[in-house]
């Protein structure tokens, strides 16, 4: 083993980050030479639990997988019931679900965005990023009652309709958050120090992606075009125009562009929903399940979740698997982190948006002794990032 | 677009003709074979196709083991998703982890929760239980207790 080699731990338990997982960094000096990754930490057994309820409770497990996409799950999950049961959904259900599906990225995307912000110490992009967050979680509160786990979706359509006279209210917060979006967008693709850090780091080529079986944004900045609402599509992503947003570079600052990128497509899916929303029923009434299986897929805001169902003609499941997005696009972080610098691994963690990193201190030894201060260090950074900023700035 | 499935689904048929296909809708195939020509099929679909692991799911059943290989066609939204049965005395199957990286956690997975043996792949730790757990405990399997 090369005498140089140390180990620096990120991980299990960090106050920021949304999950414990726990990185193994390999360094040499600075440069991060090899990674593990260990997770489980919050294996609580879904798969196991979830034949044991009725098809009636199991959106409401599945919804607690993830406080985020808490609207994905569930919309697998009847999706792939529904494909089992060769289940009907009425046209103005199909249009509520893209309408909350759309609304849960814009909140994923601005919270990420967020945190990858403070990640890089620009904790004004995370208060404002949340800031303008919020008026998105009021609407699930006005359009669901709740602000997280808004339990919209069921077997054969969905649990909560949209009033007309909710709409204008929909469509002005929709237009201040475009505004604040795009002011954001433009804002980060600005500024130097950004661009210093986000640009060509944490690069994952086509190949390695397609390897990997990585999905959704960190897919698509590498320019692997693959998106379940156009590919497969469901709810109503068929009867409205919308772009699929890709960049080839595979760099963190790509996976960015893609993100707030499609927080623009997101709203004018939503607008367009709500233009077209036809009048009937929001639900079939469901009389059994007849034994089969099914596959649903949603797109969630971190890439395509998968649900396999399999029946047997009983109120409950024989079996249920739950795929999640990050569980492919975790591994991936191999190939992402190695050959850059711990500070900006920390960052390559975040990027496929599992996000976790925790830098905030470090000490240099040699053979024993403390060669730099904290003082000095502060200094050295201070210089990289006059040293970044004269690169960038024209 | 059909025609392009169609026509895998025609050459699957050619290179294998012990599958089983039963097509569900345009969109969901489910092919069952033997396990041992698990590493070819994945080798036709991944490589020469171009499909895509979403990932696998192991069933404990009346009859063994079932894994369930879920490919994906991105370009036309299907999946096919191929079916190996593996006896419950000898739960023993070749890993595609080498040619297909996509599978290297989910083998991980099923190796914990149900107790099946990939061979050749190249670290199988258990990834999701605790570090206590018992090494004999299957939670997926049908005769789990807690």
């Amino acid at each position: 083993m090369n005498n140089n080699r140390r180990i620096v731990p990120i991980g299990p338990y960090h106050p920021l980050q949304e999950e414990p997982e726990f990185f193994k960094l390999f360094v040499e000096g600075e440069k991060v030479v090899d990674i593990e990754i260990n997770i489980g930490y919050n294996h609580r057994g879904h798969e196991y639990i979830s034949p044991k309820l009725t098809f009636e409770q199991i959106p409401f497990l599945v919804e607690r997988i993830c406080g985020i996409c808490s609207n994905s799950h569930p919309l697998a999950f009847v999706l792939a019931v529904e494909d089992a049961a060769h289940i009907k959904v009425p046209e103005r259900a199909q249009y509520l679900r893209s309408i909350v599906h759309e609304l849960e990225r814009i909140h994923s995307h601005l919270l990420w965005l967020g945190l990858a912000g403070h990640f890089i110490g620009y904790n004004t992009v995370w208060m404002w990023a949340w800031r303008y967050r919020e008026p998105i979680l009021d609407l699930f509160e006005m359009i669901t009652g709740n602000r997280n786990h808004y339990a919209m979706n069921k077997i054969g359509g969905v649990r909560h309709n949209i009033e007309a006279s909710q709409i204008p209210q929909i469509e002005s917060c929709l237009n201040l958050a475009e505004q604040k979006i795009a002011m954001f967008t433009k804002a980060i693709l600005d500024d130097p120090v950004i661009r210093a850090r986000l640009e060509n780091v944490g690069i994952l080529p086509k190949e390695i992606a397609i390897s990997y079986g990585v999905l959704g944004p960190t897919a698509r900045a590498s320019g692997v075009a693959i998106d379940v609402r156009k590919d497969d599509p469901h709810c109503a992503y068929d009867k409205v125009n919308w772009n699929m947003i890709v960049f080839t570079e595979g760099d963190i600052l790509a996976k960015a562009k893609v993100r707030l990128l499609e927080c623009f497509e997101s709203i004018k899916i939503i607008r367009q929903c709500l233009k077209q929303l036809p009048d009937g029923p929001i639900e079939n009434r469901i009389e059994e399940i007849p034994a089969g299986e099914g596959c649903g897929r949603a797109e969630a805001p971190r890439g395509e979740v998968f649900h396999y169902v399999r029946t047997d003609g009983s109120n409950h499941p024989v079996r249920h698997k739950v795929r999640a997005p990050s569980f492919m696009n975790l591994p991936s972080n191999e190939y992402a982190v190695k050959g850059y610098s711990i500070a900006d691994a920390a960052l390559c963690l975040a990027a496929i948006d599992p996000c976790y990193c925790c830098t905030e201190r470090i000490a240099v030894f040699s053979e024993g002794k403390q060669i730099y201060t904290g003082k000095e260090l502060l200094k050295l950074s201070w210089q990289k990032t006059e040293y970044l900023k004269s690169k960038y700035r024209k | 677009m059909n025609d392009i499935i169609n026509q895998i689904q025609q050459e699957l048929i050619i290179k294998f003709p012990e599958a089983n296909i039963y097509k569900h809708n345009d969109r969901r195939y489910y092919i069952s074979i033997p396990k041992r020509k698990i590493k070819e099929m994945a080798l036709f679909l991944y490589q020469d196709k171009g499909f895509r692991l979403s990932i696998a799911t192991g069933i404990d059943t009346r009859d063994g083991f079932e894994i369930i290989y879920h490919f994906s066609m991105d370009k036309f939204g299907t999946y096919f998703n191929i079916k190996v049965l593996i006896s419950k005395e000898d739960p023993i199957i070749e890993s595609i982890t080498p040619i297909l990286a996509a599978a290297n956690w989910i083998e991980r997975e099923i190796h914990e929760l149900l107790g099946i043996d990939f061979q050749g792949h190249p670290n199988l730790k258990p990834l999701l239980t605790a570090e206590d757990w018992p090494e004999e405990k299957f939670p997926l399997r049908r005769d789990y207790e807690q």
